[in-house]
């Protein structure tokens, strides 16, 4: 049973109570298919479990089939930056068709964020060391492809629909509970 | 499931298509750390799937001392395209003819499909398996075994 190496960290983004009973890791990447599909059952859970359960966002991209998704990911967490993490997550998620550098620019504005201060960030870096240590720490807990979830630190081994993502969650509620 | 050769046991040697006009022995890398990715198939359909993970990881495969190879029964002309289309950086070796020779020298062929299993294998400098593992055929092992194994070897040079 694979299980989460990297504890849940204050470096992390947090969508929900980070003292929930229940924490669910996502690993993904922004230009992975699966992982925008993922995104409505996932808000489902959230919303089953309001209150009870907490979702952290790990990068995990695979820049060679996914050119973009580098990319994506330092202007996710370049938002985070100012509070605005999961806004762009949701934004990049809804637009993963037409990714582009200059659409990403175009998300920022949208957010009111500065689109000299994402490009400086994107061109030096700032986040890249972030984003990677991500996807090793995902590497290095047995991620093998995104999205893959964990659940109170043990991998979520079924597929990411509703009932299969609320059968883990549920099981960790209970295992708390006793 | 096969039974895979094992930690201790000597790998067996090959001599397999690595592009259709190269062809590589395993003879030929001693003294370097070795990772062999035994796969059923190119073109596999899953996002992110072994081989883009691997492709990916490299880096911290070669910072082990440590080179990957892809191995699976398809022809040199299969692999160059699936390796082109993936933008793969790490070579794939054709087991194709005779068909699944080296898999099966190593345990790791399939009879009933006719393909290799998805098996690992960590050959040192001496050419010495120090950890093999056998993965359940449609469950991705991801690298985290891999390093693990690489991490848990003497460092290179000593």
């Amino acid at each position: 049973m694979a299980r989460l190496k990297v504890p849940v960290a204050t470096s992390d983004h947090v969508l929900g109570t980070d003292s929930a009973a229940v924490m669910l890791v996502e690993y993904g990447d922004y230009q992975c298919s699966h992982c925008a599909a993922a995104q409505l059952p996932v808000k489902q859970i959230l919303l089953r479990y309001g209150g009870r359960i907490g979702l952290v966002f790990r990068h995990f991209p695979l820049t060679e089939v996914h050119p973009m998704a580098g990319l994506a990911a330092e202007t996710a967490e370049f938002a985070g930056g100012y509070g605005r993490f999961w806004n762009m997550h949701d934004a990049i998620f809804a637009n993963q068709s037409r990714l582009s550098p200059s659409l990403l620019v175009t998300l920022a504005s949208a957010l009111e964020l500065s689109p000299r201060a994402l490009h400086e960030a994107l061109a030096s870096g700032l986040h890249a060391r972030k984003v990677q240590a991500d996807f090793l720490g995902g590497v290095r807990s047995g991620v093998n492809g995104t999205p893959t979830f964990f659940v109170n630190g043990v991998r979520h081994d079924g597929g990411y629909s509703v009932p299969e993502l609320a059968s883990s969650v549920g099981n960790a509620m209970l295992a708390t509970a006793t | 499931m096969s039974t895979i050769l094992r930690a201790g046991t000597r790998a067996p040697g090959f001599k397999l298509h690595v592009t259709p006009d190269q062809v590589l022995l395993l003879d030929e890398i001693q003294g370097k750390r070795i990772v062999l990715a035994f796969y059923p198939a190119d073109w596999s359909p899953v996002c992110g799937d072994q081989m883009a993970l691997y492709n990916q990881v490299l880096p911290e495969f070669r910072s082990r001392g440590a080179g990957i190879f892809g191995i699976s029964v398809d022809g040199a002309w299969c692999h160059q395209a699936f390796a082109q289309a993936r933008h793969l950086h790490f070579p794939l070796l054709a087991d194709f003819e005779p068909k699944g020779e080296v898999a099966r020298a190593y345990g790791a062929y399939r009879e009933s499909e006719g393909v290799c299993e998805r098996a690992l294998f960590v050959i040192d400098e001496k050419r010495a398996i120090t950890w093999s593992y056998c993965s359940p055929i449609a469950v991705n092992p991801g690298a985290d075994g891999i390093l693990d194994a690489l991490d848990a070897m003497p460092k290179t040079g000593e």
